[in-house]
């Protein structure tokens, strides 16, 4: 069975070129545009790993990483943090939270694939 | 690209680099080299050429090997080789150099740096097993510019992130308005410096590691042997060299051989049975 992402970000550009990706390396991929509706889609079935955006309206991205790290099972995806925010502050208090991997944008196939070869994803 | 024009950069690439160009190549002539005749002056390659012959400059000259030797490289590239050098062969030369406590490696063709860094970020994370060790990190490289590139340490948004863990950006890095930068502490491991591989390596010293990736490949034949019979002194007899994926030693040279348990590592032939068995 497929690996299975599930891409948090409230551009329907950004979402689509990483599912471009992702589906390119044999992932299957679902959608949400923002922190609540992640939270529904992990509450509904538990993907194997996360692709999220920081900002973005109703819930951000790091809201969404504490709220996803405590529900049951919460801790088993692996969550990539994808996000124009490039600050080392921001990207300590990812990982802090329990970020596995910090992409910056702009970002391309050849760096995903890397990130996700660290993560043994690959 | 005209025949003469083709084999005076042939030659003079293999003469200067022992660079082994085909004529299949020649797009990376093409694509590598206007460059380098616009910045002196010329409308062409061709007229940058037919100034070199009637008058050798060593400024073109040297632009001309630095444009065609210069290597794309990324942090970690291969992880799994990363992998095996800091669970495997490590640990096996530190017990194997316990009494001397000193470790030298050799990164012969360092291009922009991120080999050496990858290996030093390594050898920091494991530094509680280091105390009180001498570690001599060297890196090379042919060209000026890329020596120049990996002392200073500054890599662009899309280099520090290719390959690299964000833990590692997070600990070894700062991000300047140039670009992230490997911070002092691990830029002073490393001595950088410019050496061509078709030079003398005595002065260099011996190595318990040396790695080689994806340099040989551009080499022809003979120089591929000369280069690694070469190196084959410089190693201890049971210290390693990396090669690049698509690189071997078989049909080339009987000074190495395969490493038993781990591709792309080979160990110098008639080596002492230290740590060698598969799977360490």
């Amino acid at each position: 069975m497929k690996k299975s992402w599930l891409i948090v970000d409230d551009s329907k550009v950004i979402r689509g070129i990483a599912r471009g990706i992702l589906e390119n390396l044999g992932f299957a991929t679902e959608e949400a545009e923002d922190g609540q509706q992640a939270l529904d889609a992990c509450n509904r079935h538990m993907p194997d790993a996360v692709l999220l955006d920081w900002n973005m309206p109703v819930m951000n991205g790091i809201e969404f990483l504490r709220k996803l790290r405590a529900m049951p099972n919460g801790t088993s995806p692996k969550v990539f943090f994808c996000t124009t925010e490039n600050d080392m502050t921001r990207i300590v208090e990812a990982l802090e939270t329990g970020a596995d991997e910090f992409i910056m944008k702009p970002f391309d196939a050849e760096i995903l694939t890397s990130k996700l070869a660290l993560q043994g994803l690959t | 690209m005209r025949d003469d024009v083709f084999s005076l950069l042939a030659n003079l690439l293999r003469e200067k680099s022992g660079l082994a160009l085909p004529r299949d190549k020649e797009y990376l002539l093409e694509s590598r080299l206007t460059p380098v005749a616009r910045k002196h002056g010329f409308d062409s390659i061709d007229a940058m050429c037919a100034a070199v012959r009637s008058a050798p400059k060593q400024a073109v000259i040297g632009d001309v090997v630095e444009a065609m030797t210069t290597n794309e490289s990324f942090f970690f590239r291969d992880a799994a080789v990363f992998q095996v050098f800091r669970t495997a062969l490590l640990p096996a030369l530190l017990t194997a150099r316990a009494t001397s406590k000193r470790l030298r490696i050799w990164f012969a063709a360092c291009s922009s740096g991120q080999e050496p860094y990858s290996i030093a970020m390594i050898l920091e994370e494991e530094k509680a097993k280091l105390a009180g060790w001498t570690v001599d990190l060297v890196a090379t490289d042919i060209s000026n510019e890329m020596i120049q590139r990996a002392r200073d340490g500054v890599y662009t948004h899309f280099e520090a992130q290719r390959g690299l863990p964000i833990q590692f950006l997070a600990k070894y890095f700062s991000k300047e308005d140039q670009g992230w930068r490997i911070k002092q502490p691990l830029r002073d491991k490393i001595k950088f410096q410019n050496f061509n591989l078709l030079e003398s390596y005595g002065a260099l010293g011996t190595f318990d590691i040396i790695f080689c990736r994806n340099v040989l490949i551009y080499f022809a034949l003979e120089t591929k042997r000369d280069i690694l019979d070469r190196m084959a002194r410089q190693l201890s007899p049971d210290g390693e060299l990396f090669l690049g994926g698509a690189e071997t030693v078989i049909g080339v040279t009987e000074k190495f051989v395969p490493h038993p348990g781990h591709a792309g590592i080979f160990i110098p032939a008639q080596a002492p049975a230290l740590d060698r068995a598969v799977g360490q």
